[in-house]
């Protein structure tokens, strides 16, 4: 045997798409969950959530995004056959399972704030709104009863806000106001953005930069951050994809690349 | 049993200016669009819409029939923003009750269940408080005195929902991936209206598909429309799947007045019949 068991084959940092970052990062946010529901929304998260199932997170529970619970690992886009059924899960029910907390959401907001409060619902005053977005759909409920995370495909100043218009998912700083279950539960995981990843383990629940992806500088996201970010000493790159994450979003799950429509660069 | 088959203008006559009016279905799927299509034409005003908002929403806005809306979202799914809610948002043609998901939900339920509220934890902490100042919030009365979301029931004036099948009595059956929250609606309602591609014998719902599919009891159902394509141009699986292009050629038209006076003239001028009709010439203008 000319490879040794155990060694990962190597990965060549030079072939890797941002967008293949991103996933990488945005699969992270589910290490470690077992078995609960992952429900992405968009396409980054998508491929995402699947490779940490087909990968280092193999008891996620993954749906159609319609009502069905399936094994497996699918293309996006596919329906996957019959004989991979193994739960049902019509809207009813993913309320029944957001409620019990058993879930993790990850949604793309239109506003962020440095505690997490995220807008999906309306731009300026909600009375008359410049721009009509969403309407705050299920954010309420899941931020405050289950892990949340968020995926920003075009990081700037326009997303990343001092104060949303409308707090649609509740962040630390209202959450902690309320007290109890719902500060007790609240738990925004991490923010993935095409630049870098953050998560709010600055002071008093802050927004903190945690990694810069390969080619993208501290000063550009900070640049690209409309308050002030919680910035380390020390920040690290975003991990690559391995060897098997690769093969997996490249071959099974993405193989039209749609992933680079939505992350360019 | 009660023969309870209508026709969807007599649905209409037996509704009132000024209603509360659930619609079932969720987003662009299995929404009662013939009934919706015959709102649309009647002299009501002034509607109460309870939504999980697709075109059902869209239409009734551009038609003007629409005083205040209470929903989670309004989308036609395959496009995230129904074009005629998005310019009665930004004109403030309309006031509205924005709530969470499961809010919704609650509400329905605590009127099916004549209960005044149910408590719940979403919306706490976000702004749906704030743009509703009319809800409140209620302690536990238990030893953790939490503190909940005291979600007001939706009592409606009538509700409408798009099934697969019923029987000529109003029992109600799904048979596509999703219940939505039609059996809600219905028992949230004063008087529930069930349209459906086909009325039935009794016997023949059982038949072919199994008893859990049985959504809708005739106990809370006052009128049957038999309503083929009914649902269009949203999804009623398996009858069938959304028009696509049709939904397209919605949403591009309400972009101006002017090509929305024209959709309309074309599509939404005369009765169900001419509707349908329409479309089918539609269909037929695209396949050559």
């Amino acid at each position: 045997m000319s490879v040794q068991e155990g060694v990962r084959p190597e990965v060549d940092a030079a072939t890797v798409s941002r967008a293949e970052i991103c996933i990488a990062a945005c699969a992270d946010a589910w290490r470690g969950d077992g078995e609960i529901l992952a429900s992405p929304m968009l396409t980054v998260p998508t491929i995402a959530a699947r490779t940490a199932r087909a990968t280092f997170e193999p008891d996620l529970l993954l749906s159609d995004g319609e009502s069905r619970l399936y094994t497996g690992t699918w293309a996006i886009g596919e329906t996957p056959p019959a004989d991979r059924i193994e739960g049902y899960v019509p809207f009813r029910r993913i309320f029944d399972i957001l409620w019990s907390g058993k879930r993790h959401v990850m949604m793309s907001p239109s506003q962020v704030d440095r505690f997490g409060n995220a807008n999906i619902s309306a731009l300026g005053e909600f009375a008359k709104p410049t721009r009509q977005l969403l309407g705050v759909r299920g954010a309420p409920g899941n931020t405050v009863n289950h892990p949340t995370s968020y995926w920003v495909p075009r990081h700037s100043a326009r997303v990343f806000v001092e104060r949303v218009d409308m707090v649609a998912g509740v962040g630390y700083d209202r959450a902690a106001a309320v007290g109890g279950d719902v500060a007790r539960d609240l738990d925004i995981r991490r923010v993935v953005t095409n630049l870098a990843v953050l998560d709010f383990g600055g002071p008093d629940h802050t927004a903190r930069l945690v990694s810069v992806h390969p080619g993208v500088t501290v000063d550009e996201v900070v640049g690209a951050t409309g308050f002030a970010l919680d910035v380390p000493a020390d920040v690290p790159e975003s991990r690559l994809p391995t060897a098997e994450e690769l093969r997996i979003i490249r071959e099974v799950v993405d193989p039209r690349g749609l992933r680079d429509k939505e992350v360019r660069a | 049993m009660t023969d309870k088959r209508m026709t969807e203008d007599e649905v209409v006559a037996e509704l009132r200016s000024g209603m509360t009016i659930g619609i079932g279905g969720w987003g662009s799927r299995r929404k009662p669009m013939s009934l919706v299509r015959a709102l649309c034409r009647s002299d009501l005003q002034d509607l109460t819409i309870v939504s999980y908002g697709g075109p059902d929403v869209g239409l009734l806005l551009a038609a003007g029939k629409v005083e205040h809306l209470v929903y989670g979202f309004v989308s036609l799914d395959s496009i995230p923003l129904e074009p005629h809610f998005r310019a009665a948002r930004e004109s403030g043609a309309v006031t509205v009750s924005e709530w969470d998901e499961g809010m919704l939900q609650w509400g329905l339920y605590a009127a099916a269940s004549r209960l005044s509220f149910l408590p719940l934890r979403s919306g706490l902490g976000s702004d749906v408080p704030a743009v509703n100042p009319d809800l409140k919030t209620v302690t536990s009365p238990y030893a953790d005195g939490t503190e909940y979301l005291a979600v007001p029931a939706l009592n409606l004036d009538a509700a409408l929902v798009h099934l697969n099948r019923a029987d000529a009595s109003g029992n109600g059956q799904y048979l596509g991936p999703d219940a939505y929250f039609d059996d809600l609606f219905c028992g949230a309602a004063e008087r529930a209206y069930v349209s459906c591609e086909r009325i039935v014998p009794t016997a023949e719902l059982t038949a072919a598909a199994p008893v859990q599919s049985l959504l809708v009891r005739r106990s809370d159902v006052r009128g049957v429309v038999e309503a083929p394509k009914g649902a269009h141009f949203t999804t009623c699986e398996p009858d069938y799947g959304r028009d696509e292009a049709f939904q397209r050629e919605y949403a591009q038209a309400a972009a101006d007045d002017e090509s929305w006076a024209a959709f309309a003239d074309r599509y939404l001028s005369g009765d169900e019949a001419a509707y349908q009709a329409a479309v089918a010439d539609r269909t037929l203008e695209a396949a050559r």
